[in-house]
């Protein structure tokens, strides 16, 4: 995260996380696409030849406060999935504020998205933080394909679990709005438990989550947006972010 | 001692916008803009967000004022008019373009000035892919590099714990050896003294226990000498005592040696003589123990009425593929001695596993031959301590070739070729 007391204006990094082929640019994409021309920038991809994210995509997402006096600077990364890039995940994830870890949902893929779990975690580690203390929000993709668990079985197994898990068709748009604003929730009300945002920046929470909303065009208010989660939690995690790199 | 990779702190990239002329050089930005001017009759004129004038000629009083991201606008200085617009990144703002002064309507100007900020933002956006690509890139080296380093320090605590290993393993077996040759002897010596009837007459039964028993103390002895001799030889402690002499004395010597039980087993042993007589420097008792070993070998895997052949001759050193051959045959001077047998022959794949200690082709409990599988392996260590090499050849149409290679006296000489160990 940085601060920019003078412009008000804070920027977050956030991180999408998963293993290959699981939608973290299709997620991106899909966010560019339902962004207004006001919010999004130019969607910076470093790509392979055959489309396979080489270092990182980056989307940078601006949200204004209504009165736009202060805005939120959101700087969504994605890493790329395949096992040979791991120390490239490793650098993308340094000074992530929140990371969403975006699963397939295939019942072929549950051993692919554990060990990327696994991975995100001693990548963590070695970073110098901790995944208890990060913002984390899982995303089960690809919601439309034959052979997946059901929601029934994923809501009970998320309600068993900390984190908030978000169903989603990233390729038609579904379930992305709400995995991001459901991580920019988690994220903020941590960042702000943390530095005091609201009180140093005089930054209103809630609205700025309300205004980030309405440019992606969600058509619904943040508590509906939200509800969409299964399982899982938005306080605040205490005692920060640890190693996190942060001005 | 290697040095780590400070790896690059990659938490802030992508955090913060770069400044305009990190992603665009001044160069190409004046390039850009004398091309500009060319084209649309406007002098056109590029600074960064501080007021730093990078291309063009814009008056400084106008150049060093804000701007504001938004479509172009006009501003005046002196009496002369200028269109004005915002270099912008991600929202920020990076620079502005001046166009002006204008002598013609300023709409047309402004409708010039958004394409040149639509050309620049995309050429800003190529230099900021192409700055995160590259500081990924050396991010990424430097963290392979890290880790690579880390798996190194790994393999090399590995490797020294293993000979650490490896040296306790001989002195343990030294050790061990040492303690059973002593007993042993006394065991030897006691049968022996009972078979001389020291102990007074025995009878028929008696005498051929004891002599059992002898035989058999001697065979332990001899395992335990091969043991001894192998430590030694694996931890490069076995004392030499190099003379200069010919190679057929040491043939002649493990000919006669294998003959009575060759005799027995009705295999014909002989030596084929070559043009020369090759000498080398070598220890005596040890070459013998090589070449006895190889014979003895060759004439217990030869069936009856077979043949064991022992050859050498002098190579000449032109073999190979040495470069600088000119100056280096005069060392390379060799004695190849070859000791072929017809027997069962050695199956291509198990031609260089043989020299293993304790490895046997045949590993059954009941196989014919005797023996701890540590002749050959004392053999290639003492060639190998000669500074020899040996290798194992199919004798066609049947049987074995041990081709065994030692330097000559004459390169035994030469300051690089000394003798080893």
């Amino acid at each position: 995260m940085q601060i920019d007391f003078a412009a008000r204006e804070v920027t977050v990094k956030l991180v999408y996380y998963g293993p290959a082929l699981s939608g973290k640019t299709t997620n991106l994409m899909a966010l560019h696409a339902a962004a207004g021309p006001e919010a999004r920038g130019r969607l910076v991809t470093l790509e392979t030849r055959d489309d396979r994210t080489l270092f990182f995509d980056l989307l940078p997402l601006t949200f204004r406060s209504p009165e736009g006096d202060c805005s939120l600077r959101i700087k969504l990364f994605t890493v790329p999935g395949q096992p040979i890039h791991v120390s490239t995940r490793k650098l993308v994830l340094q000074g992530a504020d929140g990371v969403a870890l975006i699963a397939d949902s295939r019942l072929s893929e549950t051993e692919n998205n554990a060990t990327s779990f696994f991975d995100l975690r001693e990548n963590l580690k070695q970073n110098g933080a901790d995944i208890s203390k990060l913002p984390l929000v899982i995303q089960f993709n690809k919601r439309d394909l034959p052979d997946i668990r059901t929601d029934k079985e994923l809501a009970d197994i998320a309600a068993r679990g900390k984190e908030p898990v978000f169903p989603a068709i990233a390729r038609n748009g579904e379930g992305v709005v709400e995995t991001l604003l459901g991580l920019l929730q988690l994220t903020w009300n941590t960042l702000d438990k943390s530095y005091d945002l609201s009180k140093r920046l005089g930054m209103n929470g809630p609205a700025l989550l309300a205004s980030a909303a309405s440019q992606l065009n969600a058509g619904q208010p943040v508590d509906s947006l939200l509800a969409k989660s299964m399982g899982g939690s938005y306080s605040a995690i205490t005692a920060g972010i640890a190693g996190a790199g942060r001005t | 001692m290697t040095t780590s990779a400070e790896v690059l702190d990659t938490s802030r990239l992508g955090m913060e916008t770069p400044k305009l002329e990190e992603l665009i050089s001044p160069t190409l930005l004046k390039e850009f803009a004398t091309s500009a001017t060319r084209l649309f009759g406007v002098t056109v004129t590029i600074a960064t967000d501080t007021g730093q004038l990078l291309a063009g000629s814009a008056p400084a009083a106008l150049v060093k004022a804000p701007v504001k991201i938004g479509p172009p606008g006009e501003e005046q200085h002196n009496g002369e008019r200028y269109v004005t617009g915002a270099v912008e990144l991600e929202g920020k703002v990076l620079g502005k373009i001046l166009l002006g002064p204008l002598d013609v309507p300023a709409q047309r100007v402004k409708s010039i000035a958004d394409h040149l900020l639509v050309s620049l933002g995309l050429m800003l956006h190529a230099g900021l892919r192409a700055l995160y690509a590259s500081t990924m890139h050396l991010a990424s080296i430097a963290e392979s590099y890290k880790d690579l380093e880390a798996k190194n320090r790994d393999l090399e605590e590995a490797n020294a714990r293993l000979k650490e290993l490896d040296h306790l393993k001989s002195a343990f077996l030294a050790t061990v050896s040492h303690e059973l040759r002593t007993p042993l002897t006394s065991i030897i010596g006691y049968s022996e003294m009972l078979a001389e009837g020291f102990g007074g007459p025995l009878s028929k039964d008696q005498l051929e226990f004891v002599q059992t028993i002898r035989q058999k103390g001697d065979q332990l002895l001899a395992l335990i000498m091969s043991l001894l001799d192998l430590t030694k030889l694996e931890s490069g402690t076995m004392t030499m005592r190099p003379i200069v002499m010919p190679i057929e004395t040491v043939l002649g010597d493990a000919m006669s040696t294998a003959m009575p039980k060759a005799a027995k087993k009705g295999v014909t042993i002989k030596i084929a003589r070559g043009t020369n007589s090759p000498t080398l420097k070598a220890d005596p008792d040890r070459l013998r123990q090589v070449f006895v070993n190889l014979v003895d070998n060759a004439v217990k895997f030869t069936p009856s009425s077979g043949e064991v052949v022992l050859s050498a001759r002098e190579l000449d050193g032109a073999t190979g593929d040495d470069s600088a051959l000119v100056l280096l045959m005069p060392f390379n001077r060799e004695i190849e001695v070859r000791v072929s047998d017809s027997g069962v022959g050695i199956p291509a794949h198990e031609r260089t596993r043989i020299f293993d200690p304790f490895y046997q082709i045949d590993q059954s409990s009941t196989r014919e031959q005797g023996g701890a599988g540590l002749g050959l392996s004392i053999v290639k260590r003492i060639v190998e301590a000669h500074g020899g090499r040996i290798r194992v050849e199919s004798n066609e149409p049947k049987g074995t070739t041990f081709v065994v290679t030692l330097p000559t006296s004459e390169r035994s000489r030469t300051p690089s070729g000394a003798f080893q160990r």
